[in-house]
């Protein structure tokens, strides 16, 4: 695995000026049967035009949380009790139902993982390709499929013109993937969140995805928000990084540095046990146990549990997401200690 | 689409066939024939002769041959209360009870999908449990206590509304479709509100959200269409079923269909009327299964092309 | 990789479930749920009472149903003539109540037994074709579409005429017509649970076909199939009650609440709780079983019992600013 972000087109003039999307201290509570839980806890990141930012963290983390409450698109038991989500010079979470609608496209626009069941088995194509322009440009159905069989094209998609009548079970896996893509940068959103786009598909399609999704957000000069578990992509593909941990950022900062000098040890822990990174022989090293039901998240540090580094100190105190220079921060009582391992 | 079809019109044809053959195993298998289609008041020469005249002293196949020729041809022989011909007399009532299960079923339909995604859009507010509950209710009347209680109060108590007949405006429609509504309703209000749940919770209900689209046009446009399915299948059992209210509603408020004739006829024991009756429902349902199988595949791409086993 | 395959939304029904271990490991006892369930539980109440009045009821009352006094014809409901005359009397004089009750017998009488056939021989043909796959699966199957696409009020109307109305003879059709519905959910639950893994198991021991359709799927079909006769009590009970009202069904001297309410129809403007009335027990019987079987459905389901247990205010909480 190469550590080094080599694609990224770490512009240091996009990183200034106003992020096409500004998430602070966002958090959502999930109403279960027993009772109300923290699922996404004072998350905060930011994105500029042009950049990629990945979401990383385990099943549950609250990393599809995060992604679906900055969309609108929670579930009726989660909701979302406090922060912000600027994005298109506004306060998203203010917004009234219609306002927020009108951004769901242009501005914020998200991929999700199983094509699958994400696109309407008894529609063509065409037409939910199309759907977008008919909603945002008003558009006729005629001109719609036009934009749709363009855009077919663009993604790659042999023959869109007669593929465009095609019903979602009609393409393999990987086309349809393409289509949801395509679907979701119809209208060049400012900000494109993709939440796992690729996990449901081949390794080799996988890099095809990967390699599209970079070259629509290169033309279009999107904010590209990766919500991943894999940290080989997030290493390939992302500027920043995101860790989440139990629904709280443990780690946050460039990619290259967070990777090359992890400051959290669960970050650590996660690193350490990529395969290549490991001695031979040695028994592959994981972050030993598994994370904690939401309902039973201790007072302390939510990675206490687990952590090789815990004291009493954890136990007591949570630690706050704390600069660690450059552009860094971590949530650790002891990431200096870290830092000169 | 046309291999689809023939396989369904051939399966939809077996119960028609059973139909067929079971009439003619229970008119002449199950006792003497005679007792079926002549008064018990009948002489011992009268039966003879009608034994004689219909072929009833003939083997057993040839009856068949010959019952199979009379149903091809529509012949089922004479009414034993007017002498007019059995055929003539159903097709006569028939018109009468469609139009009576053409507009009920539209109205069910339409208010089912309207009430039940209504109720699913939010499940279990406080719209959905009312909806739910009398959707249950309305399916657990019975018909014709509820066409009973329509003429007791619409009818005899206010006097807004005729208690029996066709002849007149509108308002004649009101009770019967009403009575004969209110099961279908009650069922399908239940089906479209379960479909929908799962339609609206399904990821394309998501994406479609996602690209901005209206939530009128997020549930009718995205999610309607799918939950149409199982719908459909429900709505096509309650139109057969529909022929049992039809019975009811026909005979309380002296509608001039099949059912009230199909009633006539067992209190009067005129078998030829009741066996042609019979027949006929049976071809229209044969007919309504095939429609239903086309509706499916003009809706659903993935039906159109399976060919199934 | 440590991380595992994270579906959007299968991370939060992970968290929806890691709070209900709890109810899940040990299911809260069924009279404890239902007691939560204050429709439900009146439903079971309600049901309980209607069989118990058929069962001791005529006990009681004695030849209430069937004693004539032309003098006390057509008597409103009144408080003034003791329990008989509690609900009025009909054209010759016999106590609505008494006959309510009697006819609640002849009712059940009809409906139990018409359901527990169909339920037992619908259940045992479909767990065996389902079982078994294949041409055996095929022809139940059709047999079944064919019982199903024909109107069952039509079939009882032409076996009825052709023999004799009598009690046997409506729950024999009765019993007939519903067979396909279990048929249908017994086969799907089998076909589904044949291929699992202890089922397999079975079969290598040798274990017949019925003795593992016995011990292995039966108790995993029987909750669903329990949810279905509940229901279709209803419909078997609604069906006995049009028959009966139509002439076809019970006929005079016995008593059920279909025929009382055909009995009562001539006098709908001079006493209208002769009709009114046996509708009324119908409705009020029938809700109820649709409402339990809606509860046993959820209740017999895992992965929906849950809800039941949750405090009511919770049930379906929305959030309409952030959720469209």
């Amino acid at each position: 695995m190469n550590p080094l972000p080599s694609t990224a087109t770490a512009d240091p003039e996009a990183a200034t000026g106003e992020p096409a999307l500004a998430v602070e201290n966002l958090t959502v509570d999930l109403h279960t049967p027993t009772g109300t839980v923290r699922a996404v806890d004072e998350v905060s990141f930011a994105v500029h035009k042009g950049r990629t930012l990945a979401l990383l963290g385990e099943s549950g983390c609250g990393k599809s949380m995060t992604a679906l409450s900055i969309v609108g698109l929670l579930d009726p038991v989660a909701e979302v009790v406090g922060g912000s989500v600027r994005a298109g010079g506004k306060d998203v979470l203010t917004l009234s139902r219609p306002a927020r609608k009108k951004l769901a496209g242009p501005v914020l626009s998200i991929v999700f993982q199983d094509a699958l069941t994400a696109l309407n088995p008894v529609q063509p194509v065409g037409r939910q390709l199309g759907e977008p322009f008919r909603i945002h440009h008003g558009l006729s159905r005629r001109q719609a499929k036009e934009k749709a069989i363009e855009l077919m094209r663009i993604v790659g998609i042999p023959e869109p013109r007669a593929r465009a009548r095609s019903y979602p079970h009609q393409f393999s896996g990987g086309m349809r993937q393409r289509l949801l893509i395509a679907m979701a940068v119809a209208l060049a959103p400012d900000v494109l969140l993709a939440d796992e786009p690729t996990t449901a598909l081949d390794v080799t399609v996988q890099a095809q995805i990967m390699q599209l999704l970079r070259d629509l957000q290169v033309e279009r000069d999107m904010a590209v928000v990766l919500i991943t578990h894999d940290l080989a992509v997030v290493a390939e593909r992302a500027d920043d990084v995101v860790v989440m941990y139990a629904g709280n950022v443990v780690e946050t900062g460039p990619v290259r540095e967070v990777f090359g000098n992890p400051r959290h040890p669960y970050t650590r822990g996660l690193l350490d046990s990529v395969p290549e990174r490991a001695e031979k022989g040695s028994p592959l090293p994981a972050v030993a146990g598994s994370p904690p039901e939401l309902s039973k998240i201790p007072p302390g540090c939510v990675f206490q549990a687990r952590c090789p580094l815990a004291r009493e100190r954890c136990a007591e105190e949570r630690p706050a997401l704390t600069a660690t220079g450059s552009g860094r921060a971590a949530a650790c009582h002891f990431s200096e200690e870290l830092a000169s391992v | 689409m046309t291999t689809f079809l023939r396989k369904r019109i051939v399966s939809s044809a077996i119960p028609l066939v059973v139909v067929v053959l079971g009439v003619f195993v229970l008119a002449r298998l199950t006792g003497n024939p005679v007792d079926l289609y002549l008064p018990l008041s009948a002489t011992p020469e009268q039966r003879a002769a009608f034994s004689a005249a219909n072929g009833f002293d003939q083997p057993i196949l040839v009856q068949l041959w010959d019952y199979l020729g009379q149903v091809v041809q529509l012949d089922f022989g004479e009414s034993l209360r007017t002498g007019q011909s059995a055929g003539e007399m159903v097709l006569e009532a028939f018109p009468a009870t469609l139009q009576l299960a053409a507009v009920t079923m539209l109205i069910a339909i339409v208010g089912a999908v309207l009430i039940g995604s209504l109720a699913a859009y939010r499940p279990n507010s406080l719209a959905d449990r009312t909806s739910s509950f009398l959707s249950m209710t309305a399916a657990s009347i019975p018909d014709f206590w509820f066409a009973i209680m329509g003429v007791l109060v619409f009818g005899v108590s206010l006097g807004i509304l005729p208690t029996s007949g066709v002849v007149g405006g509108p308002e004649v429609w009101v009770l019967p479709i009403a009575t004969l509504l209110i099961r279908p309703f009650g069922v399908l209000v239940q089906v479209v509100r379960g479909s929908m749940v799962a339609a609206l919770s399904a990821p394309y209900v998501k994406v479609a959200r996602s690209k901005g689209a209206s939530e009128p046009r997020v549930v009718f446009g995205h999610a309607l269409r799918n939950a149409t399915m199982p719908v459909l299948t429900v709505a096509g059992d309650l139109t057969i079923g529909l022929v049992n209210g039809a019975v009811v509603v026909e005979t309380i408020f002296g509608w001039p269909g099949i059912g009230k004739l199909m009633i006539d006829s067992i209190l009067q024991r005129d078998f030829a009327v009741l066996q042609a009756a019979v027949l006929l429902t049976a071809v229209t349902i044969f007919v309504l299964n095939i429609l239903i199988d086309v509706c499916y595949a003009l809706l659903d791409a993935r039906v159109r092309q399976a060919v199934p086993a | 990789m440590t991380a595992t395959l994270d579906k959007p939304d299968g991370s939060k029904d992970g968290k929806k479930n890691k709070g209900v271990p709890a109810v899940a490991s040990r299911p809260p006892r069924w009279w404890l749920l239902l007691g939560r369930d204050t429709m439900a539980a009146v439903a079971a109440v309600v049901l309980g009472l209607v069989l118990l009045t058929a069962l001791i009821g005529p006990l009681l009352l004695g030849d209430a149903a069937v004693r004539q006094d032309l003098s006390a014809s057509l008597r409103p409901p009144s408080f003034d003539h003791g329990i008989t005359g509690l609900l009025g009397t009909d054209i010759l004089g016999r106590s609505v109540l008494a006959r309510l009750v009697e006819a609640a017998g002849t009712t059940l009488s009809v409906a139990i037994p018409a359901v527990l056939c169909s339920l037992f021989i619908g259940s045992a043909v479909g767990m065996w074709a389902g079982f078994h796959g294949g041409r055996r699966e095929n022809i139940a199957m059709r047999v079944a579409d064919v019982i199903l696409s024909f109107p069952s009020l039509l079939l009882a109307v032409v076996v009825l005429y052709v023999f004799e109305p009598s009690v046997a003879n409506i729950v024999l059709i009765l019993a007939v017509a519903r067979i396909p519905i279990y048929l249908r959910t017994a086969r799907a639950e089998a076909a589904e649970l044949k291929s699992r893994l202890f089922v397999d198991a079975a079969r290598t021991f040798g274990t017949t076909s019925w003795a593992t359709i016995y011990r292995h799927i039966l108790p995993i079909a029987l909750p669903t199939l329990l949810t279905v006769a509940t229901l279709d009590f209803c419909f078997v009970m609604l069906t006995e009650s049009s028959l009966s009202f139509l002439g076809i069904g019970i006929q005079p001297p016995d008593v059920s609440w279909g025929l009382m309410v055909a009995q009562g129809r001539q006098f709908l403007q001079t006493a209208w709780w002769i009709a009114v009335l046996p509708g009324v027990a119908i409705v009020i019987t029938t809700v109820s079983a649709t409402i339990l079987a809606a509860w046993v459905r959820l209740a017999t389901d895992p992965a929906q019992r849950w809800r039941l247990t949750l405090p009511k205010n919770k049930r379906g909480k929305r959030t309409p600013e952030v959720s469209a």
